[in-house]
């Protein structure tokens, strides 16, 4: 099955393809199908090749394709190991999920088809990403979904605000990607390959000297932006302008924990730069907390859940900070499974309520959507942390791991413990908001439950919701002794052996969720003049979160517009004025001295004449004086 | 025979004749008259100065400032005589296009 | 077969010439047509040409014995595939070149005689007749501008010729001392590259020289502050001649630079490279801020050209394998991106007779098949790996950090700039809703633009996945490059900077 990996590319790339040129020819819910086929066939193919891992017997393998720059050492080969493995059945599979919820979702589009070959073609650049065998062909398919997520997010082209997202999401992680190219450029450096085996067999010996911290934070930088933490996180609120299906596959599920598989699949630098890997962590903790708490004020219904997206990115940086690589690659599994179907449940939400995002005026949908909102409750569940859905068993496997390392990273635990609590308020606020109360959307709204194509994907996400997080349970490591190959000789951070401290730490993250998720429930479950007052009680603080701290309009301020002022100044000052300036300048000047020395030229033959014979006679009297 | 000196004071005559001419006139025609006065002026002197040198390079340029010269009237003349179909004068100083 | 790739241009531009004039239908078609052929022989011609260094279909006649002038010609890995760009580009330039409405003959005769002087300058190895292509190009190219251009045409096309003009007349002056010197140290005379570079200078001459030909090739590519003729006469310039403009003649700075100045003076090459790296990451930043704010869409194509070229001479004065075999694929790339986007520009400006970005928007919904071009060739430009631009960017980038670490990490912001100008633009020219009248009715790509677009599209997609193609050709030539410059200076290749060190992937299984 090895022999046949390049299809899981293949097919989705094969169906962007086909869609792009021949789309248009197919009807509307054929080409849907189609691209859903092409990624579920992926998914087949990949979890038959990835039974060997299951059964504990396989090696990582490496599978040339082509040479790409053999002087760089990149070349197209694909890795196969565990981690690659669990990441491609992540992708495949809530992507054939999200594919399939599309078809209904985007029902009625006139650019139905195309959006599928975007999608298709995100689904095989995020392949790349993840099969990559070397971080140049990781690089490819770090780029490409970018470029999805630029043409997904700005879908919709004649909204400005999505063309302006669109571009703001590509250029903020473009800055992100600058850091991660110069990482590259110290890693070839050093190493004169990308090769992942040819680097970290050689690790240890190469990474003097600051060698490793340089790369750690570089690629950090990287990873904060493609995983939008802080600074570089702005971009992700905006790209809710995209269909919520894109939302719920790039923004949620898999483009935006690039980052997370990045940091785990370079463990083995970071091995040797443990202050790089504090770094990782104090971001990851700093940005969950701070998202989270824009979270808890939103009104736009995708909003929470995009704050919610970057807080939960945050866990996972808490987790692969430090060194806890398998409890990080647990949460971005169990997320992309409750964060998909929150982000579904929305986008059936705001379906059934003709585009309307506003949570203020949704409310009491609970009767109208019940699958929607059964599974959604689900989802809230897990992401809260309440046991023993999916999401309880990874953010508590992170939070003992931090605890476990100790010094630093106990403040940080207390971080994540803060943010767990916010988590589960800002959830239930949400998921009471729209579901339970009186209706306060307007009467002509007539909502609905969504059609089958759609729920379906909701209730197949829930269950893996519900179960998914039994996969690696301190009573049973599966996921653990599933990864191992893919961390040889790098030293993983583990929850303590001791089983009292693990029930104390896991008591203290289910009363974090459970207050949480209480308080929003009570808060919330009151009619809208007493929660609005409730929220007003804590102004200005709510006003702050809701405005999200102004971060955007401080980068408007201190960034964009110096920026522009610079180059505006470059090009219409310095440029055509000093540069071309002193071109034009050296020109008139030349002009000038001809303008002196014209009057030479009357015009008269006689003039040019008596000349003649002067220079004649000048020349001959010289001659004749015996000149030399 | 008769020294070269005469020669050599008749050409003189000759092109100073000539320049003067070029200097004083104004008639286009004219002053092409007395351009060809100075050439031959020279080729007197080139002529006379081969003679009396005994050297046969003197004569060898005169042809070639003959075919030279033929070729120059063949083209300024034809150029005259263009522009005095268009301006309907010979006059050099109403011609001072070429004035900076 | 080099003679007859030269000539056929000529020959073809003879056949219209002689077809008698006032006849529209007739010339461009019959212009296009003919410039097949030198297409074809070079794609032929890339086909038989093998890896391998030094010069190869080496045409020799003597042309003017007592100083040693030969017409001498021969193809390497570094001047083939400009070779094969050019001829390529000039049938696509043609046939965008259809809302010409006056003097067609003459602009098609200008055109092929521009692509003989090319492709001459590019196959020359006598630097006599190299100067003469050179100064031949010019030509054409003046009035291809100054005919065909708009308002301000004769001052581009008088702008563009005296500065470049400027920069020859330098370069005559080193190639008649670099004879001379010639004739003192041998006794004969010669005008041949490899014998000229066979010559002992002394490091005040060799650096004189030196620098008269930088200072012509720096012009031409255009390098900061020698730039400004660039916008102008892109402005200025009818579309063909804009895509010519940029996608070869621009080529013919980095290719000379590369060619003649590594070639000739090695060591000042090294002792420039502080200099000349120094100038092209400031024109890789400064053309990318320029960019970002021109009102212009043809004079923000311009810049992003004086940004990516910038790439170009880092690489290639990083004089590492990667750095060039970057520079030389990035020459193709930037020609295809570049020439692309002048020629959707050109399309554009057609319908709605503007280019300025303030009167679009809305685009991609009245003309979605130009807006997915452009936004390809948008992305190309960016260097979108996959596609050709980051073939040659990343090989630039990585291929340099070895030799000018903190340099390369301030050329590597041009990426994220570039995505800054090119997005920002094709933000205010196509997404919104279009609500200005002019731009509702506008009618997409027809079926002969698609077929000029549609082959370089191909390329780029092609090269970026499998660079292998070129890259195979050109790197031989370039090795001999690095080693020539080894050979002749005390400069040590940073590690890790020859292909030999590089570990292959295969290797390891």
């Amino acid at each position: 099955m090895i022999d046949l990996l390049w299809l899981v590319i293949a097919l989705p790339l094969g169906g962007a393809a086909f869609l792009h040129f021949f789309g248009r020819y197919v009807r509307e819910p054929l080409s849907g199908w189609l691209a859903s086929a092409a990624i579920g066939t992926a998914f087949f193919i990949a979890a038959i090749a990835a039974v060997p891992f299951f059964q504990g017997e396989a090696e990582p393998s490496t599978i040339p394709i082509w040479e790409w720059m053999p002087a760089l050492g990149a070349n197209f080969e694909l890795l196969w190991d565990p981690l690659a493995a669990l990441m491609t059945l992540v992708v495949t599979g809530v992507g054939t999920l999200i594919h399939v919820f599309a078809i209904g979702y985007m029902h009625g589009d006139e650019r139905f088809h195309r959006f599928f070959t975007n999608l298709n073609l995100f689904a095989a650049s995020m392949l790349t990403l993840v099969l990559a065998g070397n971080y140049a062909m990781l690089f490819l398919g770090w780029e490409l979904v970018g470029l999805c997520s630029y043409l997904l997010i700005g879908f919709w082209h004649t909204r400005p605000t999505a063309a302006a997202a669109a571009k703001k999401a590509f250029v903020v992680n473009r800055i992100g990607d600058l850091g991660f190219m110069i990482g590259l450029m110290v890693v070839f450096a050093t190493f004169s390959t990308f090769s992942y085996s040819g680097i970290f067999e050689r690790a240890g010996e190469e990474l003097t000297g600051g060698l490793a911290t340089a790369i750690g934070l570089l690629f950090l930088v990287g990873a904060a932006g493609k995983s939008a933490q802080i600074p570089l996180y702005v971009w992700l609120p905006d790209a809710m302008e995209g269909p919520t299906p894109v939302s719920a596959l790039i923004h949620a599920a898999t483009m935006v924990t690039a980052g997370v598989y990045v940091i785990a699949r370079s463990a083995p630098i970071y091995e040797f730069t443990p202050f790089a890997s504090t770094v990782v962590a104090s971001v990851g903790a700093l940005t969950a907390i701070w998202a989270a708490s824009i979270a808890l004020a939103q009104r736009d219904i995708k909003k929470v859940l995009a704050y919610s997206t970057i807080s939960q990115l945050g866990f996972m940086f808490l987790a692969v900070g430090a060194t806890a690589y398998v409890a990080g690659i647990f949460h971005l599994m169990t997320h992309a499974f409750f964060k998909a179907l929150l982000f579904l449940g929305a986008g059936s939400v705001i379906h059934a309520m003709s585009d309307e995002q506003d949570m203020h005026r949704m409310g009491g949908l609970f009767r109208k959507m019940p699958v929607t909102a059964v599974t959604m409750a689900i989802g809230a569940l897990a992401l809260a942390g309440i046991p023993p859905l999916a999401g309880f068993w990874s953010k508590d496997e992170i939070l003992a791991a931090d605890f476990a390392r100790g010094g630093w990273f106990y403040f940080l635990w207390i971080i994540g413990l803060i943010t767990a609590l916010l988590t589960a308020f800002y959830i239930t606020r949400l998921w009471v908001l729209v579901f339970l109360g009186e209706p306060r959307w307007e009467e002509k709204a007539h909502p609905h439950e969504s059609p089958r194509v759609m729920t379906l994907p909701l209730i197949a996400l829930a269950a893996l919701s519900f179960v998914g997080g039994l996969v690696n349970t301190p009573f049973r490591l599966t996921l653990e002794h599933f990864l191992e190959p893919s961390f040889e000789g790098v030293h993983i951070q583990h929850a303590t052996d001791d089983w009292l401290t693990l029930a104390i730490l896991a008591g203290l993250s289910i009363l974090a969720a459970a207050a949480g998720a209480g308080a929003g429930y009570l808060a919330y479950r009151r009619p809208p003049e007493r929660w609005r007052r409730f929220e007003d009680s804590f102004e200005p603080l709510w006003g702050t979160w809701e405005q999200a701290y102004g971060v955007d309009d401080l980068y408007g301020l201190t960034l964009v517009t110096p920026g522009r002022r610079l180059a505006e100044a470059a090009a219409f000052s310095f440029d055509a004025g000093v540069v071309d300036g002193a071109v034009n300048g050296v020109g008139r000047v030349v002009r000038g001295m001809g303008d002196w020395i014209r009057p030479l030229q009357t015009g008269f033959v006689r003039n040019y004449g008596v000349l003649f014979l002067a220079g004649a006679v000048v020349v001959v009297a010289w001659l004749v004086a015996g000149g030399s | 025979m008769v020294d070269v000196g005469w020669y050599m004071a008749l050409a003189a005559a000759l092109f100073l004749i000539g320049a003067l001419g070029m200097l004083l006139r104004r008639n286009a025609l004219v002053m092409f008259m007395c351009i060809e006065l100075m050439l031959n002026a020279v080729n007197l002197t080139l002529i006379s100065a081969g003679r009396a040198l005994n050297d046969l390079d003197g004569q060898v340029a005169v042809f070639f400032i003959l075919v030279v010269a033929a070729a120059e009237v063949v083209v300024g003349l034809a150029i005259i005589v263009a522009i005095f179909r268009r301006r309907a004068t010979a006059s050099v100083d109403e011609l001072s296009e070429l004035r900076g | 077969m080099l003679t007859a790739l030269v000539l056929l241009p000529v020959v073809a531009a003879i056949v219209v010439m002689l077809v008698p004039g006032g006849r529209r239908e007739v010339h461009l078609p019959l212009g296009i047509a003919l410039s097949i052929f030198p297409l074809a022989l070079a794609g032929y011609l890339f086909w038989v040409f093998e890896p391998a260094a030094g010069f190869q279909y080496v045409d020799r006649v003597t042309w003017y014995e007592p100083w040693g002038i030969d017409w001498h010609l021969g193809v390497d890995g570094i001047s083939l595939p400009m070779v094969v760009l050019t001829t390529l580009l000039v049938p696509i330039a043609l046939a965008a070149s259809t809302s010409i409405d006056r003097r067609i003959k003459e602009f098609v005769v200008y055109t092929l005689f521009l692509e003989a002087g090319l492709i001459g300058a590019f196959l020359s190895l006598d630097l006599f007749l190299f100067f003469v292509f050179f100064e031949a190009m010019l030509i054409p190219m003046y009035f291809i501008i100054g005919i065909w251009g708009s308002e301000r045409r004769i001052y581009a096309a008088m702008k563009f010729l005296i500065y470049t003009a400027f920069g020859s007349a330098l370069m005559l002056a080193a190639i008649i001392g670099l004879a001379l010197t010639h004739v003192d140290q041998t006794g004969s005379a010669s005008f041949a590259l490899s014998d000229l570079a066979a010559l002992d200078l002394s490091v005040g001459a060799e650096r004189l020289f030196f620098a008269a030909f930088a200072i012509a090739f720096a012009i031409k590519v255009p390098l900061f502050p020698f730039h400004t003729w660039l916008p102008d006469a892109h402005v200025e310039a009818p579309t063909a001649g804009s895509v010519l403009l940029a996608a070869v003649l621009l080529k013919l700075g980095t290719y000379g630079l590369l060619r003649f100045n590594m070639a000739l003076f090695p060591e000042a090459s090294v002792d420039a490279i502080p200099i000349m790296a120094i100038l092209a990451v400031i024109g890789i930043i400064y053309g990318a801020v320029v960019a970002i704010v021109q009102p212009d869409l043809k004079k923000l194509v311009a810049y992003s050209s004086v940004s990516h070229l910038g790439f170009i001479v880092l690489g290639t004065f990083a004089l590492t394998s990667g750095g060039l075999q970057g520079a030389v694929i990035q020459n193709v790339n930037h020609g295809l991106t570049t020439g692309a986007l002048f020629l959707l520009v050109g399309m554009i400006y057609d319908r709605r007779h503007t280019k300025k970005i303030a009167d679009f928007g809305g685009l991609q919904k009245t003309v979605p098949l130009l807006a997915g071009f452009f936004l390809f060739m948008t992305f190309a430009s960016i260097g979108l790996p996959g596609l050709n631009g980051f073939i040659g960017e990343f090989l630039v980038l990585m291929g340099s950090f070895p030799a000018l670490p903190s340099l390369t990490v301030i050329a590597a912001l041009g990426v994220v700039l570039a995505a800054i100008y090119l997005l920002w633009a094709y933000e205010r020219v196509f997404t919104g809703v279009p609500d200005k009248d002019e731009n509702k009715a506008l009618s997409d790509l027809s079926a002969r633009e698609i077929a000029l677009l549609a082959p370089l599209a191909a390329l780029i997609v092609v090269i970026g996945i499998y660079p292998g193609l070129l890259l195979d050709k050109i790197t031989p030539s370039t090795e001999a490059v690095i080693d020539h410059v080894v050979e002749q200076t005390d400069f040590v290749v940073p590690e890790p900077g020859r292909i030999a060190d590089v570990h292959v992937a295969g290797d390891e299984g």
